[in-house]
């Protein structure tokens, strides 16, 4: 083929679309909303686009209590979330690895959640927590508390608890699907070695189980971390940030600050700090995969 | 005896994870084939006593007495837009994933981790610049639009997938072929391809879904049925004053089967994909 004698090197031309497209697409709209975030741009006058104001939307972002409630929310939410994915993925990856028959079919359901949209999910939990018609409260009601009716989203308390649950049901089967693939994988013989040595159940998950496990609980969370601000879909149609910004996440006060309030350079400017958190949270877990492989890498 | 209630037990956890998991989707679909009534029935309906169509014909236009939404747009717009999208970003994977696997060059390491970070970026911090720039050049509320940014969204990942595959390869297999005669292009189509194959239908898998489901984006971008999908056509019911939870049930079911149907298809791919792209780098 004459497309790899070219004078560009085969690697170069090979990967060329893919940063043609993310550099139209990502690169150069960053840049654009860098730049804006130095601006006092609100979208109803294309004329404050050149109005320049400095650090300004970053000064005030910096004394913006709402804005640090958000940022502190979500910070807290996704730490919740991840380590309460984590926990319960493992002890039902450990559950259906100890089944004797029919793991291919639990494999295959727990693939659901899985292919539901963030916005259906969202959908999905608000519908059963609904006050009126939900499934939780019919139930409730049902067992014998029949005056009973808990406004589950109403309730700040028990509306981030019912976000929490819509992240969790979507989540957790990805980490219990990537762990238990790790667990089926894992050769047997240092186990049974442990075990005549006199290892008790906890000390072999502990010392050998856990450690093969790693570079799956790295690759599960270094999957989740590149999508960590889909539960912007579930906020935005359970709660959409209510009530009175009790449940409002970083990514739906950008939304609100750039499209319902307009104010497009300060929107920019709370953007910089979501895409922070999100590289954040990647960069920690991709170096731990990198550890990890190298780890596996030397024993085999 | 203490074996037999031990494996009990286990069975006994595995089904509250499987009714747990399973319960709030089959909620969903019990409510799309029920009446409107008994939605709101006291006490609660737990099983539709009359299963109907009649929320799908509404929603769908076919009934007269209610205004439809325009579900078979949004559903062919969803269509093309994730169909072009995967398939693009899958050739463009299958390039990338060549690359990274079977070369070595400069910078090869920071290429990478821009591609995935250019991935993590939220999408809905995303959409406010691309808003800004696609209505000056006018590609609000076009399909182009909205497959050029899931595009972006889907190479990363794609590259990551297919990259693992190619890497699992031997580079003996297709050094042979070359000492044989083949052109290295020959023997990519004839050697490595094939074998990478469940691989690239894992990546494109994944790739559908994340355009199917996708929504802060095209929430932003798109503005009428000549580019609403599926996802952002759900909020069509909620910006009224009551929620139609039946139409809207409705429309879950028409969001979730085609991704249904499509992973029960590859479901033993996806797993591989999942896995072995990732571990054995």
């Amino acid at each position: 083929m004459r497309f790899f004698r070219s004078r560009l090197s085969p690697p170069i031309l090979l990967l060329m679309p893919a940063f043609v497209i993310i550099a139209l697409v990502v690169a150069v709209p960053l840049l654009f909303s860098l730049y804006t975030s130095f601006t006092g741009y609100r979208l109803v006058q294309p004329a404050s686009l050149w109005q320049w104001v400095g650090l300004r939307n970053y000064q005030r972002l910096l004394t913006d209590v709402d804005f640090w409630w958000a940022f502190g929310r979500t910070v807290l939410f996704l730490t919740v979330a991840l380590n309460l994915e984590l926990v319960l993925g493992l002890g039902i990856a450990l559950l259906i690895d100890k089944l004797t028959a029919g793991q291919r079919v639990i494999r295959t359901i727990m693939m659901f959640p899985m292919m539901f949209s963030p916005i259906l999910v969202g959908f999905q939990f608000k519908y059963i927590f609904n006050d009126n018609v939900g499934l939780v409260n019919n139930a409730i009601q049902s067992l014998g508390w029949e005056n009973v009716t808990i406004p589950w989203l109403v309730n700040p308390i028990t509306a981030n608890l019912a976000i929490l649950m819509a992240e969790v049901w979507m989540s957790t089967p990805i980490f219990a699907i990537l762990l238990l693939a790790g667990l089926m994988a894992m050769p047997r013989d240092p186990i049974e070695a442990a075990k005549v040595d006199g290892c008790n159940p906890w000390q072999v998950f502990r010392h050998i189980t856990l450690p093969y496990l790693m570079p799956f609980v790295y690759i599960a969370m270094a999957i989740r971390s590149l999508d960590v601000a889909r539960a912007y879909d579930m906020v935005k149609i359970m709660t959409n940030g209510g009530p009175a910004g009790r449940t409002e996440l970083l990514w739906t006060l950008i939304a609100r600050t750039g499209y319902q309030d307009a104010r497009m350079g300060m929107a920019n400017a709370m953007s910089y700090a979501s895409i922070l958190l999100s590289v954040y949270f990647t960069v920690y877990f991709f170096r731990k995969l990198a550890a990890a492989r190298r780890t596996m890498g030397g024993v085999e | 005896m203490e074996r037999s209630w031990q494996r009990w037990l286990i069975r006994f956890g595995v089904f509250i994870v499987m009714a747990i998991i399973c319960v709030p989707g089959l909620w969903i679909v019990m409510t799309a084939f029920r009446d409107n009534v008994e939605v709101m029935a006291r006490p609660p309906v737990w099983i539709p006593e009359r299963w109907t169509l009649d929320n799908f014909r509404a929603i769908l236009g076919l009934s007269e007495n209610q205004q439809g939404i325009p579900v078979v747009r949004y559903f062919l717009n969803s269509v093309v837009i994730s169909v072009t999208s995967t398939v693009l970003a899958v050739l463009i994977g299958m390039m990338g994933g060549y690359a990274f696997a079977r070369y070595r060059f400069k910078g090869k390491n920071v290429a990478f981790l821009w591609l995935m970070l250019s991935r993590t970026v939220p999408g809905i911090s995303l959409s406010l610049p691309v808003f800004m720039i696609w209505s000056r050049v006018g590609l609000i509320d076009t399909d182009f639009g909205v497959i050029l940014v899931y595009l972006a969204l889907n190479i990363p990942f794609t590259i990551w997938l297919i990259d693992g595959f190619f890497r699992q390869i031997p580079l003996s297999l297709s050094e042979a072929a070359q000492v044989d005669g083949c052109t290295r292009w020959q023997a990519f189509w004839k050697i490595e391809f094939p074998l990478a194959k469940s691989g690239i239908a894992s990546a494109g898998i994944f790739a559908f879904l994340t355009s199917w489901n996708e929504f802060a984006l095209a929430s932003q971008l798109t503005r009428t049925t000549a580019s609403k999908t599926l996802p952002v056509g759900l909020m069509d019911f909620t910006a009224q004053f009551t929620v139609d939870w039946t139409g809207m049930c409705a429309m879950a079911v028409i969001i979730i089967v085609p991704a249904l149907i499509l992973t029960f298809i590859v479901q033993k791919h996806l797993i591989a994909g999942l896995t072995f792209g990732g571990v054995k780098g």
